[in-house]
């Protein structure tokens, strides 16, 4: 089922949670709602559910608006954080409570009711622990029987908060890449909640980037990443350096460094903030366009060569990043001075950043050349 | 040398929590000096009587229709605030409203006022010219100097106990069992008493006994309200004062033993309900 969300606002006494959120999801998608804590990103994921009531704005299901159905009508399969499976009742039970509760004109029969619950244990990996309490599994299994609860009402949206946020490294990744398998399987339409931008990138079809009760940016798992849509989603997938500098006459240079740059989109003249992933820095030969900096510390971690450097007109730290088969990572040496051009960055107006609007989630292919892109000049 | 490599001379295996000797002895001999000697002292002073005569104690109509309506009342008294008690915390828990703490405290008051004071200000309020009295009496409901009365002393005393045994577990219990249950497609009635009182159950039993106990037990609030007519609203811990008064020191233990066992027996039941229910869901 497709969902809409319209101009949803939230607050919570004095704080407000969310401010408008806008957001298409398209039947069958599996879509990650990431941010911080307190970005608003668990509220707008209960309120899609039906836990809590937008103070403004609507949500349709299907194209239906849902405000008059109160939650237990909306048929959504919420998984909770901490699972709240029915301590008291077996595997078997909390499966089948869903089906249990229906009026007697909509309940299938009680063979029904097992069998579905029995195809569902076995989905979720769990076939012959029907007859185990929940404090007899541990974290994965009860993970897992919450999500098969969850799917036994055949739900048109299934909504996870924070689904693997409870359990440790190695059963969080085989329960992702098991959670993506039975999305593909079972196609229902799938929002996830985490804090975790590794997560989002490898589960998600598309990703909601959220903060301070906005969305900041809606895209692809290459968008988000590749094409930063604001200073915080810049900062927040992944580490960024920051130099500030002047857009005139169509061309941009660092302040204080020898460097210009051309942006060939339409930025207004003025101050600005330059974004550069550490690995979108390269080095350059002397006497190209650059900044000069001096090395501090050289890290050597698997495929990876991190330099952290320090810009010599104003003793700001840069970090770099360099393949370790690259030439220019080979035997760098602390002490040593290099010059370093950014190869790829983004551009923002300085001291605005809250005012920055969310980019329209563009099609990247369809534009080959992204606003928010530079290339050296 | 040091002493650390020096083999234990341990008798008793190892165990992470140290001192069961010393804390075992000292358990049983405060149990015994506070609890067991006292009650010990009851049988054996009754025990003077032998069988039969406690029996011809015991079997007194009037003795039986004490313990009839001590036992009785006491049951519907802690049943109607298995009932109460648990609404009364589950309010308290899930919802604010001005004054809670007020009332959180007033909740209390039962365990802390003299239990005589409790007893006058019923009488005043269910007399026939009481308060709540006088709205009754013309329904034809008498409430002081009945069962009734008896039954509502024995309530009033009881819900403490049963709210405050029972607060917890809703406070520990998630808010999101609730939600899960919603989301299922649960109604209200179907969450409740699918999912919330199966949680609550077992502290909900321990309420039930301990207000239970309580209420058998209860002497100053009763008196006042029931109005001991023998026979019909006397209970009997009055009978035993009476036989007391009367230095019929054998009968009247002869009725204490009499109710240490049959409260002893309930007790134990309710306990055993409790761990059989405690252990289903596999909890510790």
């Amino acid at each position: 089922m497709d969902i809409q969300i319209r101009d949803i606002y939230k607050g919570f006494g004095s704080f407000p949670a969310l401010r408008g959120a806008n957001l298409d999801i398209r039947s069958g998608e599996l879509i990650a709602l990431l941010g911080p804590s307190g970005s608003g990103k668990t509220t707008l994921l209960r309120t899609i559910a039906g836990l809590e009531f937008p103070d403004a704005g609507q949500i349709l299901f299907g194209g239906v608006d849902t405000a008059p159905l109160p939650v237990s009508e909306r048929r959504v399969g919420f998984v909770f954080q901490h699972y709240a499976l029915f301590k008291h009742m077996t595997v078997l039970d909390n499966i089948t409570f869903g089906l249990r509760v229906r009026k007697s004109k909509n309940r299938p029969d009680k063979d029904a009711i097992r069998k579905r619950a029995l195809e569902l244990l076995d989905l979720v990996q769990l076939s012959g622990l029907e007859k185990r309490y929940p404090a007899q599994l541990s974290g994965g299994q009860r993970q897992r029987v919450a999500l098969a609860r969850a799917l036994a009402i055949e739900p048109s949206v299934l909504l996870l908060d924070e689904p693997f946020g409870a359990l440790d490294a190695k059963v969080r990744k085989d329960l992702r890449r098991w959670l993506r398998e039975l999305h593909d399987k079972t196609g229902v339409t799938t929002i996830f909640v985490t804090h975790d931008q590794e997560e989002a990138l490898e589960l998600a079809d598309r990703v909601v980037v959220m903060n301070r009760g906005s969305i900041e940016q809606v895209g692809s798992t290459s968008d988000v990443y590749e094409r930063p849509a604001t200073p915080f989603v810049f900062d927040f997938l992944g580490s960024v350096n920051v130099f500030p500098g002047t857009v005139k006459d169509r061309k941009l240079s660092i302040d204080g460094a020898n460097v210009t740059l051309d942006t060939d989109n339409d930025h207004a003249a003025g101050a600005v903030d330059i974004y550069v992933r550490p690995h979108d820095l390269r080095v350059v030969e002397e006497g190209s366009s650059g900044f000069d900096v001096t090395i501090k510390t050289v890290q050597r971690t698997g495929a990876i060569v991190r330099l952290i450097t320090q810009l010599k007109h104003n003793k700001e730290i840069v970090e770099v990043e360099l393949a370790h088969l690259d030439p220019q990572a080979i035997n760098r040496k602390v002490g040593e001075s290099i010059r370093l051009q950014p190869a790829i960055y983004g551009l923002f107006p300085r001291a605005s950043h809250d005012s920055v609007r969310t980019l329209p989630d563009v099609d990247p292919l369809a534009v080959p050349e992204h606003r928010e892109r530079g290339r050296l000049g | 040398m040091s002493t650390a490599s020096k083999p234990g001379r341990r008798k008793s295996p190892r165990s992470a929590i140290p001192g069961f000797g010393i804390n075992l002895g000292f358990t049983l001999t405060y149990l015994s000096l506070i609890v067991l000697i006292p009650l010990a002292g009851v049988f054996i002073k009754s025990a003077g009587l032998g069988w039969d005569g406690i029996w011809h104690v015991v079997s007194s109509p009037r003795v039986l229709a004490a313990l009839q309506l001590s036992f009785g009342a006491a049951l519907i008294a802690a049943l109607i605030n298995a009932v109460f008690g648990p609404l009364v915390a589950w309010v308290f828990v899930r919802y604010q409203f001005p004054g809670k703490r007020f009332f959180d405290a007033v909740i209390d008051l039962p365990f802390a006022l003299p239990t005589a004071v409790a007893g006058i200000a019923l009488t005043s309020l269910y007399s026939p010219n009481g308060w709540i009295g006088q709205f009754l009496e013309p329904l034809g409901i008498k409430v002081a100097f009945t069962p009734i009365g008896v039954i509502i002393a024995m309530t009033f005393i009881g819900l403490p106990f049963v709210v405050r045994t029972v607060q917890p577990v809703l406070e520990e219990a998630e808010k999101e069992l609730e939600e899960a249950a919603a989301t299922l497609g649960a109604n209200r009635w179907q969450t409740i008493s699918q999912v919330i009182l199966p949680t609550v159950f077992p502290a909900l039993l321990t309420g039930f006994a301990l207000a239970f106990a309580r209420a058998v037990g209860e002497y100053g609030s009763i008196i006042f309200i029931a109005g001991n007519l023998p026979m019909v609203s006397e209970i009997a811990p009055l009978l035993i004062i009476i036989k007391l008064e009367e230095f019929d020191y054998a009968g009247a233990t002869a009725i204490a033993a009499t109710m240490l066992t049959i409260s002893f027996v309930l007790l134990l039941l309710i306990n055993s309900l409790q761990a059989w229910s405690r252990n289903r869901g596999g909890r510790k």
